[in-house]
């Protein structure tokens, strides 16, 4: 076949699949599969838009991807979803089950309905949305990340939280940022309980710009930033004061 | 980790599909504890029977005959239903603790996995499916049941070992977590006089809604119970003679779902566990709160 002629098939190719996107059945297909596919995505892949059928609560659906493609899961998911996400939007549309986006350094996660345990740990970088409730030690360790719950989140939620904000338009369990680092805290329910050196503060006008630019992103319309209250650090666990020793 | 399952049915159309459903959902967790497997099929009640699961390392042995020497011990016919290394012993509801004696006597070997009105009891070593197929689960009917895959942490991988724990008449208990506080426990309800089979922690667990039980207390009191006194992590899933409940201790690190709709409730130690049920898309699907017990009555 003349050259001419593979590049103008390839081409065609190209447009279609930019258009349609590649839908991966679960029921059909292991998960290694689906992970592998994403994974040997390169620069400039036309493969951007992918759509992930079947999930039935599987672990570790879409973890470590690094291209900036549109993921939609018809479903709900097990363990990890999203883990090491570099770039990617990936759409949850049923609910996740622990670590939904643990340590995501770039990109988006939303989730349709509502979050298991640890949601957006140890988190880098990247947007992760929570449209229900999100159950306990909700942004634990996170390190940059953005969360935005819209529904509740449990207890020890943002425990040694270290960067990054986490946005809770309903209530917080108890506990909430224990021996909290420089996260920014706000809620707009009721907080159970303040864990270890976690403090209400004063919402200056940046926190308040920062907040409504977040809400924004998030989907969350008409919530206006001057009704939550900001929570976070007291800064008197940052070293070892003799006078606590009794506290150990 | 460990697995646990659980289904209670609403729906009585459901009652022939007991053993399967739970079957599929228990094999579903498999990855999560390949040591050991069991179930508790809580069936139909009869209404003038009573019935002893047993087990034997030595069914051929064991078993033979059982039927006929029980019968004569205790002057009541008896009926003997082998499954694989498990066998059902069914008499008449007040001669249960005199067959069990019996059996004692007779065959000292053989292991009570528990005793009831409806409860049966299948537990061994080996994966959910094994453990499932080699009792045939999946043709059992019944109400409600629990079901358990198990990655042993507390003690040794034994049929003993394995769970659920049955220590109180259709009572039995599965447990994913590890209670640190069992071996006071264990001394505390020996004292009260209860019997103890193993060293494992979550016969304690088992032991200790027993013996509340026994002093008046309803499941969801006796569950309630848990929180102060046992000391570890815990989500158990219990199963009574007409009911089914579920705590999860207030750090509530091991996972835990559960689904209810107009046909049965469900509980799974994850999702995976529910994706099959019938009408599971339309299902009210919540994590259950930490420190707080969910239960349920026929």
């Amino acid at each position: 076949m003349p050259a001419i002629n593979v590049s103008k098939a390839t081409r065609e190719q190209d447009h279609e699949q930019s258009r349609a996107s590649t839908v991966f059945d679960l029921a059909e297909m292991p998960l290694r599969e689906l992970n592998q596919a994403l994974h040997n995505l390169t620069p400039g892949s036309n493969e951007t838009a992918w759509e992930v059928l079947n999930p039935k609560g599987s672990h570790s659906v879409a973890v470590g991807v690094d291209q900036p493609i549109t993921i939609d899961v018809r479903g709900s998911v097990g363990y990890y979803c999203g883990g090491m996400n570099d770039g990617s939007a990936i759409t949850v549309h049923g609910s996740a089950g622990p670590g939904v986006g643990e340590n995501m350094m770039s990109g988006s996660i939303t989730v349709k309905g509502d979050a298991s345990q640890y949601a957006g740990a140890t988190g880098r970088g990247g947007l992760l949305v929570i449209e229900g409730n999100a159950s306990s030690r909700c942004g634990i360790s996170m390190k940059g990340i953005d969360i935005v719950v819209h529904g509740n989140i449990g207890h020890m939620s943002a425990f040694m939280a270290q960067s990054g904000n986490l946005v809770v338009l309903g209530d917080a369990g108890d506990a909430l940022g224990d021996s909290i680092y420089e996260a920014r805290l706000f809620v707009r329910g009721k907080v159970e309980s303040l864990g270890a050196d976690c403090i209400a503060k004063e919402m200056r006008p940046e926190h308040l710009e920062l907040l409504q630019g977040l809400l924004d992103r998030a989907g969350a319309t008409g919530v206006k930033a001057a009704e939550f209250k900001r929570y976070g650090s007291a800064r008197t666990l940052y070293n070892f004061n003799i006078d606590n020793a009794d506290a150990y | 980790m460990c697995g646990i399952v659980g289904l209670f049915l609403k729906d009585k159309s459901l009652e022939p599909r007991l053993g399967s459903m739970l079957s599929e959902m228990l094999i579903s967790l498999s990855d999560r504890g390949p040591d050991s497997a069991g179930i508790a099929i809580y069936g139909a009640p009869s209404g003038n029977e009573g019935k002893i699961t047993i087990q034997s390392a030595k069914p051929e042995h064991d078993f033979r005959n059982l039927d006929a020497e029980l019968a004569r011990a205790i002057g009541t016919p008896v009926n003997i239903a082998v499954k694989s290394t498990h066998a059902v012993v069914r008499t008449t509801p007040d001669k249960i603790d005199e067959v069990r004696e019996a059996i004692q006597v007779l065959r000292p070997d053989i292991r009570i996995m528990g005793a009831g009105d409806v409860v049966e009891i299948y537990k061994e070593v080996g994966l959910p499916e094994a453990v499932v197929d080699r009792f045939d689960v999946r043709s059992m009917t019944g109400t409600h049941g629990i079901g358990h895959t198990r990655m042993a942490t507390e003690s040794a991988v034994t049929t003993m070992g394995a769970h659920p724990f049955s220590t109180g008449a259709d009572q039995c208990l599965v447990h994913n977590g590890s209670l640190s506080n069992h071996n006071n426990v264990r001394r505390e309800l020996i004292r009260e006089g209860m019997k103890f089979e193993t060293e494992n922690d979550t016969e304690v667990a088992a032991a200790y809604l027993s013996s509340q039980m026994a002093h008046g207390k309803n499941l969801g009191e006796a569950l309630e119970g848990t929180l102060s006194d046992l000391d570890g992590f815990f989500t158990f899933v219990v199963g009574t003679k007409n009911g089914f409940g579920v705590v999860r201790d207030p750090i509530a690190c091991k996972p835990a779902v559960m689904a209810e709709t107009d046909q049965y409730v469900a509980f799974g130690s994850e999702y995976r566990a529910l994706a099959k049920l019938p009408g599971i898309d339309n299902a009210r699907v919540w994590e259950p709160e930490p420190a707080t017990v969910y239960f349920w009555e026929h």
